[in-house]
């Protein structure tokens, strides 16, 4: 009953962000809907002159900048409201803006006020600290560009009219700032016997998550978020930022961390965030991100046309820089080495471009990220014969499909995940 | 136009800018009180570290259960909206749980640690009251549950020495994460 509300709400986000990347990809006044039918879309597009130019402007200097009335970002919410994915099929380049930034909380979006939250650094210190965000600012302050993507970042029930937002959305990219945790661990005067840490945020649910050792000298204590401080949902006024270990140990809202040299066998680390493989066991700790790519162009719900295609997409990997994607435009039997935008950084989103010539007969095209460990990103063949299928939940990083229908329409290579 | 320092100057500068922060203690923000650390400092371990004083029955913790967490959870931890809580008997590790998939880890089959019981239920639950339980009965409840999945008898009381000696079934079943000794899918 649950599934068959969860499959059926799902759908008709689908066939409504259909309509809307229809109505703005085409910039006619005619659109096709996911069944082909014609629809018109004349009486929902706002006014605009015919020739700007022949106009007093409207609009002048504001305070706060706006998106074109012409233009809709939409995240993808779960209809539990715990999550909600980054429309990946609508943007360019490599950062996300930051209301486009996927959710994932265990208790609902805090409401916190900067000036009287908290920072504790305890446990196995020499001199356990309070900051103040204040306190944090005043710190020598470090910017990096990264990815954070949810280790469940994959929709397995899709049909062919799903969007690379619905398959894969919750990976999002954006400049963060803070103070390293390096820094602060100098301050506390942290004990060479310190091998984890907990971090723990101020949400409802009290997340807590502990942080082995190996990434210490990444982790960062984040403030800001391209340029501003960091929206409510992605964890103001303060973050923990693991750079390519799975999203949800880079705790949000952060108002605590303990330093131990056991790991604290949290909820999220023991029943949850851990998946089974095929020796009978749970992997724990699985941290890292495995190198991953995802097709945002051309993708459900575009049309294309024969001739030049500039395939584009977003490649990634945990384990540090992407060095290839590959696309396929033949369902891998062939593969050619995809352009890569500079600049290509560790640990990052990265964009890959191809031009593809194509004939108007059916295609599906692939990609597939190559990192600097030489880690090729998997078909989902070899995951579920690697680990089981029952590693399915988590840490899914499949070599994804669209296929280019005779006519013009691109949906979803579906995948059955058993 | 760059005003050219003088030699006092230019000494003075070099001493007040370092380029190699790992030099300088800040010394910003303030020393954290024995009370506030007391206060968030909940957590508690597998070891037992952390678990407060108190005690609580299953009989104690099945009337709280139906006020406080049937509502989301079922009567007798199946069947509500939220999490289902209890194993059924065809779902042992790991077969019966890959075999149903996500919903079915439950704590009698997935929960490798009770102290994490403990631990998540005083830090979250209920959801609509979060943080509200006493220390009693956040025992009481860690009680009833484990009644409830077959890990404890019906005349269970839990205190800090009783909880932290009990053995979950999934205890053995987690092995560390071994994916970076390969540059394969693994």
């Amino acid at each position: 009953m649950k599934e068959k509300e969860n499959k059926s709400s799902k759908l008709n986000i689908t066939r409504r962000s259909a309509l809307v990347g229809m109505a703005g990809a085409a910039g006619t006044m005619i659109a096709k809907s996911a069944t082909g039918k014609e629809v018109q879309t004349s009486s929902n597009r706002p006014f605009a002159p015919a020739d700007p130019t022949k106009v007093t402007a409207k609009q002048w200097a504001t305070k706060v900048g706006k998106r074109s009335i012409f233009e809709k970002y939409e995240r993808d919410v779960r209809y539990t409201g715990t999550s909600s994915r980054t429309p990946l099929h609508q943007l360019h380049g490599t950062i996300t803006p930051s209301d486009m930034h996927f959710e994932r909380h265990h208790a609902g979006v805090p409401l916190i006020d900067a000036q009287k939250h908290k920072l504790i650094l305890h446990g196995m210190v020499d001199r356990p600290m309070t900051f103040s965000i204040n306190d944090l600012k005043r710190f020598p302050a470090v910017s990096r560009i990264c990815f954070i993507e949810c280790s469940g970042n994959l929709a397995r029930e899709a049909d062919e009219y799903t969007t690379p937002q619905n398959i894969c959305g919750m990976t999002s990219q954006s400049e963060w700032t803070g103070v390293m945790l390096s820094t602060l661990l100098k301050e506390v005067g942290i004990k060479p016997s310190a091998t984890w840490l907990l971090a723990e945020g101020s949400d409802a649910a009290v997340l807590t998550r502990s942080v082995p050792k190996q990434i210490w000298h990444e982790s960062m204590i984040v403030y800001a978020q391209n340029g501003e401080s960091i929206r409510p949902e992605n964890g103001y006024p303060v973050r923990l930022l693991n750079p390519g270990y799975e999203g949800n140990s880079s705790v949000k809202w952060l108002r605590r961390i303990e330093f131990s040299d056991q790991p604290f066998m949290t909820r999220e680390e023991t029943s949850k965030y851990t998946e089974t493989i095929r020796n009978g066991k749970a992997r724990q700790f699985s941290l890292t991100m495995d190198a991953r790519s995802i097709i945002t162009y051309p993708t459900f719900p575009n049309t294309v046309e024969k001739g030049w295609i500039e395939i584009q997409g977003i490649a990634w990997s945990g384990r540090g820089q992407i060095t290839a994607t590959e696309v396929s435009t033949d369902n891998g039997k062939t593969w050619e080495t995809a352009k890569l935008q500079e600049p290509i950084l560790s640990k990052a989103h990265t964009r890959f471009r191809h031009l593809f010539n194509w004939d108007g007969k059916e295609a599906i095209i692939l990609s597939r990220a190559i990192d600097e460990t030489g880690y090729v990103q998997p078909t989902r063949e070899t995951l579920i014969k690697v680990r089981g299928a029952g590693s399915i939940p988590y840490h899914n990083n499949p070599i994804t499909g669209w296929r280019l229908r005779a006519g013009g329409e691109v949906v979803y290579r579906v995948q059955d995940w058993g | 136009m760059v005003p050219s320092l003088s030699s006092a100057q230019q000494k003075s500068s070099d001493n007040n800018t370092k380029s190699d922060i790992e030099e300088i203690l800040f010394n910003f923000g303030r020393p954290a009180t024995t009370e506030e650390i007391k206060k968030w400092n909940l957590d508690v371990r597998p070891d037992g570290t952390g678990l407060p004083l108190g005690e609580g029955s299953v009989s104690e913790g099945e009337i709280l259960y139906a006020t406080k967490c049937a509502f989301c959870h079922g009567v007798s931890g199946q069947g509500g909206i939220n999490e289902r809580l209890v194993a059924y008997e065809d779902e042992d590790f790991p077969q019966g749980i890959v075999a149903c998939g996500f919903e079915c880890r439950t704590i009698g089959n997935y929960w490798p640690y009770a102290t994490t019981l403990y631990d998540y239920i005083l830090r979250s639950m209920p959801m609509n009251a979060p943080g509200s339980l006493t220390f009693n009965e956040v025992y009481a409840l860690s009680a009833y549950l484990l009644y409830l999945n077959n890990i404890v008898p019906d005349s269970t009381k839990l205190s800090a020495s009783s909880l932290k000696e009990i053995v979950m079934p999934a205890h053995d079943k987690f092995v560390p994460d071994d994916r970076l000794e390969y540059n394969m899918v693994h």
